[in-house]
């Protein structure tokens, strides 16, 4: 420690009192120095890099802003689309099915009324049918009995005379 | 074998001249203070980055902290002595931090060190107190709403109590790095002189080295408490120079 005087290495370090002078004027100009880095160039600087960054959030924030209300109304406009398209579709298959409602009707009612012709028409085939039959019957039977009445009696009746009596049992 | 003293790692030493200027070790560490702190805030901060880097973000750390602070303790108003106290600040936690790193020099330990930037903050607050309240300022002694009788003793009390300002924040400081170091190199003077020893004292070695690594450790948040109180007290005071009515 031959660095310091005598004096100095008695005392304790930090009373050294022939040491202050230097000390506070490397303290003035050190801080002197720093003060005005500090006060001109940093803080300014960091404080320019705060308003930076607000103003560059701001903007985000508003752009994220337009950017969900136009989402919003593209939303909305698809939403009014779609109820659009339902309501047409099912305009349109309310309209459909009427039509075909009036046209199965319309075809029902033909065929409604072609089915009655027919089934009148058959009906009465089958009473023609059935009358020429019944006829045929009598002619039938008013000849079994000439045949039964000749082979009887050996008398062969008059065929109209036959006819009749048939005709009046078969009435019966 | 006689361990070197525990005071030496104080003592001032004159490296060489600039002009009648003495440029000592403490002026030296001074400067390295400057250079960091310029590193720091300037060069890290140069590239004036959306997403700050490493550098830059602890600037705007060591900013926000310390405005924090300001605003918390002296409001709005108190932010025109912010280039102050952070200056104070920066100055008192970088001149703390380097003081650790072994063979270094703390410009901290100085008491005149510590009174000179107690005496700046003080000056400051009673130069601006009156400048800005006038004779108001002396409200500072006389709090509102104290008995008649007692303000003889109140007035007295507080002015004592203002005197005192200075020298509880400049002894504070200096006292913790003082004792700090002091308490490191002893630890380690304990390790040299068991190794030394020359007997199966050598084997206690590992003792005070476990301790050493505690207190560099405790070093370190003192290091940063006494810079954050230095800062907090500074803002404090000034809050009365700003508002000296209570």
């Amino acid at each position: 420690m031959a660095t310091t005087p005598e004096a100095a290495k008695t005392s304790f370090p930090p009373f050294d009192q022939s040491t202050f002078e230097p000390q506070l004027v490397w303290l003035a100009i050190v801080f002197g120095i720093l003060y005005l880095l500090m006060s001109r160039v940093a803080l300014p600087r960091i404080e320019a890099i705060f308003d930076a960054r607000r103003v560059a959030r701001q903007a985000d924030i508003s752009e994220a802003a337009r950017l969900r209300s136009e989402t919003e109304s593209a939303i909305a406009s698809f939403e009014r689309a779609l109820a659009d398209a339902h309501a047409r579709a099912e305009d349109i298959s309310n309209k459909t099915r009427d039509r075909l409602n009036v046209e199965i009707t319309k075809k029902r009612s033909v065929f409604d009324a072609e089915l009655t012709a027919n089934r009148d028409t058959e009906e009465r085939t089958i009473a023609e049918r059935k009358d020429k039959a019944m006829a045929n019957v009598g002619e039938i039977a008013s000849e079994v009995t000439l045949a039964i009445v000749r082979q009887l009696s050996g008398v062969t009746p008059v065929t109209s005379e036959a006819a009749a009596v048939v005709g009046r049992v078969l009435k019966n | 074998m006689v361990a070197e003293s525990p005071i030496d790692q104080f003592v001032i030493k004159q490296v060489f001249d600039v002009g009648s200027l003495p440029v000592t070790n403490s002026a030296i560490f001074m400067i390295a203070i400057l250079v960091v702190a310029s590193f720091i805030m300037i060069f890290g901060t140069s590239s004036r980055a959306l997403v700050p880097g490493r550098l830059q973000s602890l600037s705007e750390l060591a900013y926000e902290f310390v405005a924090s602070t300001v605003r918390g303790t002296a409001g709005q108003d108190g932010m025109r002595f912010f280039p102050m106290v952070f200056s104070l600040f920066i100055f008192v936690l970088l001149s703390n931090l380097i003081g650790i790193i072994p063979y270094t020099f703390t410009v901290t330990s100085h008491i005149i060190i510590t009174f000179a930037l107690a005496a700046l903050v003080i000056l400051t607050v009673i130069l601006y107190g009156l400048y800005r309240h006038g004779t108001h300022f002396f409200h500072l002694f006389v709090p509102s709403g104290v008995p008649i009788l007692l303000v003889p003793l109140i007035v007295m009390i507080e002015i004592i109590s203002f005197i005192s300002r200075p020298i509880s924040l400049s002894v504070r400081l200096f006292a913790n790095m003082l004792a700090g170091h002091i308490t490191l190199k002893m630890f380690g003077g304990f390790v040299t002189m068991l190794l030394v020893s020359g007997s199966w004292a050598a084997y206690l070695a590992p003792i005070p080295f476990v301790f050493t690594i505690a207190l560099t450790a405790l070093e370190l948040l003192v290091a940063f408490l006494q810079a954050y109180v230095f800062a907090i007290l500074t803002s404090v005071y000034l809050n009365d120079a700003i508002h000296p009515g209570h």
